[in-house]
């Protein structure tokens, strides 16, 4: 049934061989070039890890709680505790989905949807964000904190590897590769027809025979999961977190824009994203910075720019190109080619 | 640490009733705007933001401050209408996340905008109106102000919705979106008086949010959550039910944060919100789920 088309393999071994054309071809700024690689792919699982939830309709707001939950559960683990991240990530992961059954199965079985859905996970984020904060002794407040180095920082043991760039990229993309899995494993699997049928009509869905709690409850157990290891792996290599950059409001909101920008419904769409923001914030911020009279004109409000570019482009996106930048061309191109489809012209299906 | 009931206590339950006033202004805005054009502004804190900004500069150039304040308020009303007529007109009819998305994107906007322009240093208006002591307790003039302005605003408000044209059309609209165009009432102006009314009360937030906050760019994302906790606590476009929830939400914030820590009183609202909403899922005083 597995069936990987030549493109995926040409592709992958683009990808594989990259570490060596960026040696070669951008020597003197590999460790850059690498870094930006790395946080494009981890965020990329990140991003794809929500989406499971988002192509259903389900759009959360406090996947930045699970990402929090993910990177401060493994480093305070090890930090307090010395348990390896080997331990520390699974722990992490089981309390990720504990926190998302609890919140998602009185969400699921009252039918908290759209605005209170997204209101209520609001509420999650901000609650962790808090949490981390309160616990102050432990996190370093919203100063944030880091793992301990572990003898020369790369280590097995400690699942430690940030000095060795070439490594931490595969590794990043091993990630990756596990979270497009996950999608294909999930887009295949009869769970996303009993998930479309319900975000499109829960009492339809049910009616036959479609347990819709369990199958909500499901996707989003996988989909917080994925963002707590995501989350983990963004702290083992950063070496550092903070509730703002790894947790809270901003990070969430950060995540349903990039998806929606990359495309919801199609694989690489969330890939997309993260490629689209993070290279959009990076050469902003090279271009202003090696201008002298852009520097001077703006000062440090270079720092906000690529922000409002991001709002910006999110109010567009969501008014004229709701299928995202992957899914709009990836629909010119099957027009191009043959049968007119009927497309949905929303972000989400109208629910009642 | 300490949780006896003491002077200190009451004096915390009374601060947590004069920010409720505060709250409940801020509340009132969004569940407005929500009751009558089914839209939840996410950016509604950042729209207080650059109020205040607007009245910090305005006194800053010599206006006198109620004059700067009323200056403000207009100025937020009018962005409510331009807010409403350039993001909000041309998603009306998609998926109601989309529209609370689209203003997201606006939050974004506002906040990186206001970082740009203003910087990220915190400002303080710099209007000192003491405090009075009472027994052991003391509370500012800022906040009681505060109270008695928010209040009788949202008492002026119920006035204006029960006595005017506009205000009666106001609440058919939020009642029937279907039958009032047949009832030779114009939607869109209703819509754009209703956001225009919604951007005035964050206006009017936003003058008496300057006389106890400092101002900074991301003061919207201390605000933003605990308006819309207290607008779905209370059920969205429920203007009474938001108005019980801010004393609600305000009062686990003043007394959670003199027994423990800040964050733990507003993280306590939080779980709190979570809770209630899963036993009542349509808010306090909700009517339809």
């Amino acid at each position: 049934m597995k069936r990987i088309s030549p493109a995926a393999l040409i592709g992958l071994a683009v990808l594989i061989a990259l570490p060596f054309v960026v040696r070669y071809g951008f020597a003197a700024s590999e460790k850059y070039y690498l870094h930006l690689l790395i946080q494009i792919l981890i965020w990329s699982f990140i991003y794809t890890g929500w989406s499971l939830m988002g192509r259903f309709g389900l759009t959360s707001l406090g996947h930045g709680a699970f990402t929090g939950i993910g990177a401060y559960v493994t480093v305070l683990l090890w930090n307090y505790a010395g348990v390896t991240p080997w331990l520390g990530i699974p722990v992490a992961v089981v309390v990720a989905i504990i926190v998302a059954l609890l919140v998602g199965y009185p969400c699921f079985r009252l039918r908290i949807v759209g605005h209170y859905f997204a209101l209520l996970t609001l509420a999650l984020t901000e609650f962790v964000r808090l949490c981390i904060v309160g616990l102050r002794d432990y996190t370093g407040g919203s100063l944030g904190t880091q793992p301990a180095r572990y003898g020369d920082g790369v280590s097995l043991y400690a699942l430690q590897f940030e000095p060795d760039r070439v490594l931490s990229y595969y590794i990043a993309l091993a990630l990756w590769l596990v979270g497009l899995y996950v999608w294909w494993r999930v887009d295949r699997g009869m769970d996303r027809y009993a998930l479309d049928a319900a975000s499109q009509d829960e009492d339809a869905a049910a009616s036959v025979g479609i347990d819709v709690t369990r199958e909500k409850l499901k996707i989003t157990a996988i989909s917080a999961a994925m963002c707590a290891v995501g989350g983990a792996f963004y702290a083992q290599y950063q070496m550092y977190i903070g509730p703002e950059t790894i947790a809270g409001l901003g990070v969430s909101l950060n995540i349903v824009f990039a998806v929606i920008a990359g495309g919801m419904w199609v694989m690489l769409g969330p890939t997309v994203g993260a490629v689209f923001t993070q290279v959009l914030s990076e050469v902003l911020r090279v271009t202003i910075q090696s201008s002298a009279g852009l520097e001077k004109l703006l000062g440090t409000a270079v720092l906000a720019l690529d922000t409002l570019i991001y709002g910006l482009l999110l109010v567009l996106f969501i008014i004229y190109m709701p299928k995202g930048i992957l899914g709009t061309l990836l629909e010119r191109r099957k027009k191009k080619a043959a049968v007119p489809t009927a497309s949905p012209a929303q972000v989400f299906p109208r629910q009642t | 640490m300490d949780c006896q009931l003491d002077i200190f206590f009451l004096e915390a339950v009374l601060n947590g009733l004069l920010l409720a006033g505060l709250l409940a202004l801020l509340a009132l805005g969004l569940n407005l705007i929500f009751g009558v054009i089914d839209v939840v502004w996410i950016c509604y804190a950042e729209l207080v933001m650059v109020g205040m900004y607007g009245i910090y500069y305005a006194q800053k150039g010599g206006v006198p401050f109620l004059a700067a304040a009323l200056l403000g308020i207009v100025l937020i009303a009018i962005a409510g209408m331009i807010l409403h007529y350039l993001v909000i007109r041309p998603v009306l009819d998609s998926a109601p996340i989309n529209q609370l998305l689209v203003t997201g994107g606006v939050l974004f906007v506002l906040q990186a905008a206001a970082t740009m322009a203003f910087g990220i240093d915190f400002k303080n208006i710099g209007i000192r109106l003491g405090s009075v002591n009472v027994l052991d307790m003391s509370f500012s003039y800022a906040r009681i102000v505060t109270f008695g302005v928010a209040i009788s605003a949202m008492l002026l408000l119920w006035i204006f919705l029960q006595r005017t044209y506009i205000g009666i059309a106001i609440r058919a609209i939020a009642q029937d979106r279907q039958i009032m165009p047949l009832m030779g009432v114009d939607q869109r102006k209703v819509y754009l008086v209703t956001s225009a009314i919604g951007g005035g009360l964050a206006g009017l937030a936003a003058s008496l949010m300057v006389l106890q906050f400092d101002i900074y760019p991301q003061i919207g994302l201390q605000f933003g959550p605990l308006i819309f906790m207290i607008c779905v606590l209370g059920g969205l476009g429920n203007m009474i039910g938001g108005f019980i929830a801010a004393f609600i939400i305000s009062e686990f914030i003043a007394v959670g944060g003199s027994c423990f820590a800040t964050e733990w009183g507003y993280a306590i609202a939080f779980l709190f919100f979570m809770v209630v909403i899963f036993i009542r899922p349509q808010g306090l005083l909700g009517g339809k789920s």
